[in-house]
């Protein structure tokens, strides 16, 4: 194939009005055509937007959705998150991969398809799952892969796929203060306007809100530091790039509290006095993308998103949606930015924070999802109502995504200071063996642990429960963890890229029975290494499953080493195998033994 | 420090010497370190075989079967196995190789090279030892006890580590003697 550029480039630019900053918009316009990127297109859309080519080109090569070649007409992704693996995704690619005569990871011969793995993609509830052209499918069976296998076959487009294949169901198991409470659209805001900014801010102060995506920082305090910054534009982001495998709670909470989100984050722009907001949501939740914009169009109807908001004359203020491209380490908030920016996701230096140097470098306020739903609550039933619940430093209640060996997995609203026993048992958990706690980059509690609470004190949560029974394999636990963070490390400091991949290497030599107790010292000091120097939060965490491992669960590692000893890591003998075929010989010193001499 | 000397065993494996000459470039301070220590086996004196050692110095990778014996018989017989310089490190500048098919390299060499139109002969007398498929560091095949970075280390990166081991100090070289450029 030549190097075609893409058809509808003019009109993709027009549309984004040749803004360099909307480049990750405008390379998925460019997928969503052609399915890759032509480098003949790359250096087109370098020319229009001014950029250096190496930029653009760059851009394509980090995240995992830019395809810098073809990649066959249906490109699909079996989600790989454990659960995924648990309820049995690996035989499920293999099935798909057999009905259409297609080896994993290539594209079939005639450009129809090509199927491959990718990062959790957030329906952990209802998995296994797979994207397919980035729409997200559930609830896999051999049946349901026959269906879409025949799709494929057809090659029928995927607009005219029966829409029952997409539906995205919604769980929710329990809803406490903030789920439970009204906030009809406009109402927090009438009440902020009623109390007054500075008294609504305190407000916010006394509820002592901490952000909901995982660091737990006061969220008035950032907001005051915020509005204190010098500069007449600042800037609201919701991070919505739930990327944290095992967390889904942001996806349910935006299909069906986007008003409340949307609320908190004009709350925030007026307590901050911004006039543009971002919504930044992880590509793989392309079906949140309609109601989403419906709901600002709506608001913008309603007069409570848009200029002179609630008629207030000088109180303007609207989001943009801006999609990511399936880059975990973008949920870092400065890499975030960068990718808000249309560059690669590389975290930014900190200090100084993205509240004096945020978005363009102009004051920002981030937040997750739930951090706006939540002041959002609060702004309308004040202070003391929110703090009703929950412990003297975690107040309120955390929303959480229970998945795993539960029997009704889903989304849970918790009080700050419930036992994870309580959620467990709540989520019909049995024969719990362990429970990883906010994803791979949290904690992995042992069975004797159940009675710690959920809490910024004690088990910190950014949403994730991932309950796992008796008959799993740990070990093939953090080997899916460790994986995991190999693939999305982002590469820029070297602790975390060469770390990530030694961990995995390590941990698939212990899984394959090949493992000596030297791997696991080494496992010990990359860790210790990795927390100590990497560049970013990702680096940082990386290693936590591998040393929660090795800390709770020592003997079911040792019991897998092959021994204790320093082993040869490849086959000596083998190695000498074409020097012994081209030479004729077969003599002792034509061999090595694998022990010592 | 007591009266009793370090015995101490070197070897270049798949090296290039250089290593041995940069510890030799300690200069005059080899007056001071004949003082603490006495060589075993090592190209310094010429002896074929170590007897039991306290630290063996290795530099150069693994490319050969030949390299594997010795550097088990080494493993064997000493307590502190030390991996000095990038090739006994990584695998180093003889790793280049290992992007292509030792088999393409034999009879590049002796069937296919510049010379051989006549057609030649790949060696196979017992007596050579085989190459093998990769070129592989140190730790690949026996337990490592301390990396000495460089190509070479620099004198005073191994004076440094060697007072701190005959000291009884766990090596440590600081920024100066671990910056290469």
């Amino acid at each position: 194939m030549s190097d075609p550029i893409c058809r509808d480039l003019s009109d993709i630019l027009r549309r984004h009005h040749q803004d360099p900053t909307r480049l990750i918009q405008i390379l998925h316009d460019v997928m969503a055509v052609e399915g890759w990127i032509s480098k003949t297109t790359i250096t087109e859309l370098s020319r229009a937007l001014g950029l250096p080519r190496g930029q653009v080109e760059g851009v394509v090569g980090f995240y995992s959705f830019f395809l810098p070649e073809p990649s066959g007409q249906f490109r699909v992704l079996f989600s790989d998150n454990i659960t995924d693996e648990h309820q049995g995704s690996r035989a499920l690619l293999r099935t798909l991969a057999e009905a259409l005569e297609v080896e994993p990871g290539q594209v079939r011969a005639d450009g129809r398809v090509k199927i491959g793995l990718t990062s959790c993609t957030g329906l952990c509830d209802q998995g296994p799952a797979l994207l397919v052209k980035g729409r997200a499918i559930g609830r896999l069976t051999p049946e349901r892969l026959s269906v879409i296998a025949g799709l494929i076959e057809s090659n029928t487009p995927i607009e005219q796929w029966p829409p029952d294949l997409f539906h995205v169901e919604s769980h929710f198991w329990r809803r406490d203060l903030l789920l439970s409470t009204p906030c009809d659209p406009g109402a927090a805001m009438r009440a902020l306007e009623a109390r007054g900014s500075a008294a609504t801010m305190a407000e916010l102060g006394r509820s002592d809100l901490r952000g909901r995506g995982g660091a737990g920082f006061n969220t008035a305090a950032k907001w005051t530091a915020c509005a204190a910054a010098p500069g007449p534009e600042r800037y609201i982001v919701c991070n919505a790039d739930e990327g944290e495998p095992g967390t889904f709670k942001d996806r349910e909470l935006l299909a069906h509290y986007a008003h409340q989100v949307i609320e908190g984050m004009t709350i925030a722009a007026r307590l901050v006095s911004a006039q543009r907001g971002f919504l930044y949501l992880r590509a793989e939740y392309q079906f949140l993308i309609a109601p989403l914009l419906a709901a600002f169009a709506e608001r913008r109807s309603q007069g409570l998103l848009g200029p002179n908001i609630l008629g207030i004359s000088g109180f303007d203020f609207d989001i943009e949606l801006h999609l990511g491209a399936g880059a975990y380490v973008c949920g870092e908030e400065s890499a975030l930015l960068e990718s808000l920016e249309g560059k690669r996701g590389i975290p930014r230096n900190r200090p100084p924070y993205p509240v004096t140097h945020g978005y363009l470098n102009k004051p920002t306020v981030l937040n997750n999802v739930e951090t706006f739903l939540a002041a959002a609550q609060i702004a309308l039933h004040g202070a003391e109502w929110f703090c009703a619940v929950g412990t003297p430093k975690s107040r309120g209640t955390k929303i959480l995504s229970v998945a795993g060996d539960v029997e009704r997995p889903g989304t849970y609203e918790f009080p700050f200071g419930t036992t994870i026993r309580a959620i467990l048992d709540e989520a019909g958990a049995k024969g719990v063996q362990a429970v990883q706690v906010s994803g791979p980059a949290g904690m992995l509690l042992s069975a004797s642990e159940l009675d710690r609470k959920l809490a910024f004190e004690d088990v910190p949560s950014a949403g994730s429960v991932m309950a796992f029974d008796q008959s799993r394999d740990l070990l093939g636990v953090t080997q899916n963890f460790v994986r995991f963070f190999a693939h999305e490390s982002c590469g820029f400091c070297t602790p975390c890229r060469v770390g990530t991949t030694l961990n995995r290497q390590r941990m698939d030599r212990i899984v394959s029975g090949h493992g000596t107790r030297h791997d696991v010292e080494d496992l010990e000091s990359v860790a210790r290494l990795m927390r100590a120097s990497s560049h970013c939060g990702l680096g940082h965490f990386a290693a936590n499953p591998v040393v929660d491992l090795l800390r709770k669960f020592r003997p079911k590692v040792d019991r897998r080493l092959a021994s204790l000893e320093v082993l040869p890591s490849f086959d000596l003998d083998a190695a000498l195998g074409p020097a012994r075929e081209l030479t004729g010989r077969d003599d002792a010193g034509a061999h090595l033994s694998e022990e010592g001499p | 420090m007591s009266g009793k000397k370090l015995r101490v065993a070197t070897t270049s494996l798949a090296g290039c010497f250089g290593c041995h000459m940069s510890l030799l470039d300690i200069d005059e301070r080899l007056i001071d370190l004949l003082e603490l220590v006495e060589f075993d086996a090592s190209p310094l004196t010429d002896k074929k075989h170590p007897g039991p050692c306290d630290l063996a110095l290795i530099e150069g990778g693994l490319c050969n079967a030949e390299n594997v014996h010795v550097l088990r018989e080494l493993r064997k017989q000493c307590k502190i196995l030390v991996a000095v310089g990038a090739c006994a490190i990584t695998g180093g500048l003889p790793a280049q190789r290992n992007n292509l098919d030792v088999r393409d390299c034999l009879r590049s060499v002796y069937l296919s090279g510049p010379g051989l139109a006549g057609g030649g002969l790949i060696p196979n007398d017992p007596e050579l030892p085989l190459p093998l498929a990769q070129v592989h560091p140190l730790h690949d095949v026996v337990k490592v006890d301390y990396f000495l970075p460089g190509c070479p280390p620099s004198a005073d990166a191994i004076w440094q580590f060697l007072t701190d081991l005959l000291a009884g100090r766990t090596p440590a070289l600081g920024h100066g003697l671990i910056h290469y450029d």
